[in-house]
């Protein structure tokens, strides 16, 4: 009985550690491309806003270099990058992303350049629920070829955390309200795109980036 | 009464060995749940409130250098007071600052330290250095 138990309680010990944090990845990504290319420095361009937020761009740029470095990778000063673009007459990112690959290379000097567009940025109000979501997507170009090494996407909500309450409609209404007081004067897209960023751009999120050479994960992904 | 002892010691040894089991593997559970909750990895560089100063700098859209000065060279202690490495930009970035606060001097200075601690950025501070001193012969 008892030796049974045990190994019932093993069995379970033992498929807990071998199914582990595993997540089932979607199809996986051909980083072929990527690990030819190994970059070790990007920069990232102004971001494209599709988003009817105009600080959006601001909140998304300001919280990209914490995820791509600590992912192993030197990040062009983004501050510095937006201010040489806007001394030489280019203030519009569409702009700024149509400039030939060459060209920043030279004058930044960096292995790669990461386009980001925001889709989504702001809160909503729902009648019953108000949401803070954020949507990005980036792709990562290598500024020696030209090549496409990577592309992906992310999203972030304030649905994701919060629960339904059944404290009836009324209950929701005012719930609504609070939350939309609170996601606004908080910023709360600006945390929101906190969150979105490091889905987007951390190294070792599936299908995401691959780790840096300033990374102790680098070339073990 | 003797020929009860055996027995009864043989069970206290079997729910003593039981207990010990247990122990093992409760901690083996508690080691394999652990290991997937949140255990903060190290981080490769101090960060403070730096994406703040940042978001921050783009919504003042050129005003307010000298507080964003004072803000960041605060976290800059905050982080060699926790020896914390400088995370990539972050001299370059209070190196603008103080341009644009006319403090020249640090301007290159602080460059010259972001290269030093990263060589990748060797090509883009040469690049704002020869600007500046183009700019300041003029």
């Amino acid at each position: 009985m008892i030796a049974g138990k045990c190994k019932a309680l093993a069995a379970a010990v033992l498929v807990l550690l071998a199914t582990g944090c595993a997540t089932q990845p979607q199809k996986p990504y051909d980083y072929a491309e990527f690990k030819a290319a190994r970059p070790a420095s990007i920069l990232v361009l102004p971001p494209v806003n599709t988003s009817a937020e105009v600080i959006a761009p601001y909140g998304v740029l300001a919280q990209a270099t914490e995820p791509l470095a600590e992912s192993g990778y030197y990040v062009i000063p983004v501050s510095l990058a937006a201010a040489t673009f806007r001394q030489n007459g280019l203030s519009n990112p569409d702009e700024i992303h149509e400039l030939p690959a060459p060209k920043l290379r030279e004058i930044f000097g960096a292995d790669a350049a990461l386009y980001i567009k925001i889709i989504r940025y702001g809160t909503s109000y729902q009648v019953v629920q108000s949401e803070t979501l954020v949507a990005a997507e980036a792709r990562l170009v290598d500024l020696r070829s030209g090549k496409l090494l990577w592309e992906g996407s992310a999203r972030a909500s304030s649905l994701e955390q919060q629960q339904h309450n059944s404290n009836g409609l009324i209950g929701m209404l005012v719930s609504a309200v609070i939350n939309q007081i609170v996601n606004t004067t908080s910023d709360a897209s600006y945390k929101m795109a906190g969150i979105a960023s490091h889905r987007l751009l951390r190294a070792g999120n599936p299908n995401g980036l691959l780790h840096g050479p300033r990374s102790p994960q680098y070339q073990k992904d | 009464m003797e020929a009860l002892t055996p027995p009864i010691h043989a069970r206290k040894r079997l729910t003593m060995m039981n207990k010990k089991l247990a122990a093992g593997f409760a901690l083996g559970l508690v080691l394999t749940l652990s290991g997937c909750a949140s255990q903060k990895p190290k981080t490769l560089y101090g960060w403070g409130n730096y994406q703040d100063q940042l978001y921050s700098h783009f919504k003042n859209e050129g005003n307010g250098h000298e507080a964003e000065i004072a803000a960041l060279e605060e976290n800059l202690q905050k982080m060699r007071a926790r020896d914390e490495a400088v995370p990539p930009g972050y001299h370059a970035h209070l190196g603008m600052l103080y341009a644009a606060a006319g403090k020249d001097d640090q301007l290159i200075q602080a460059l010259q330290t972001e290269k030093a601690l990263f060589p990748e950025s060797t090509a883009y501070m040469d690049f704002l250095m020869n600007n500046y001193r183009k700019g300041a012969t003029k």
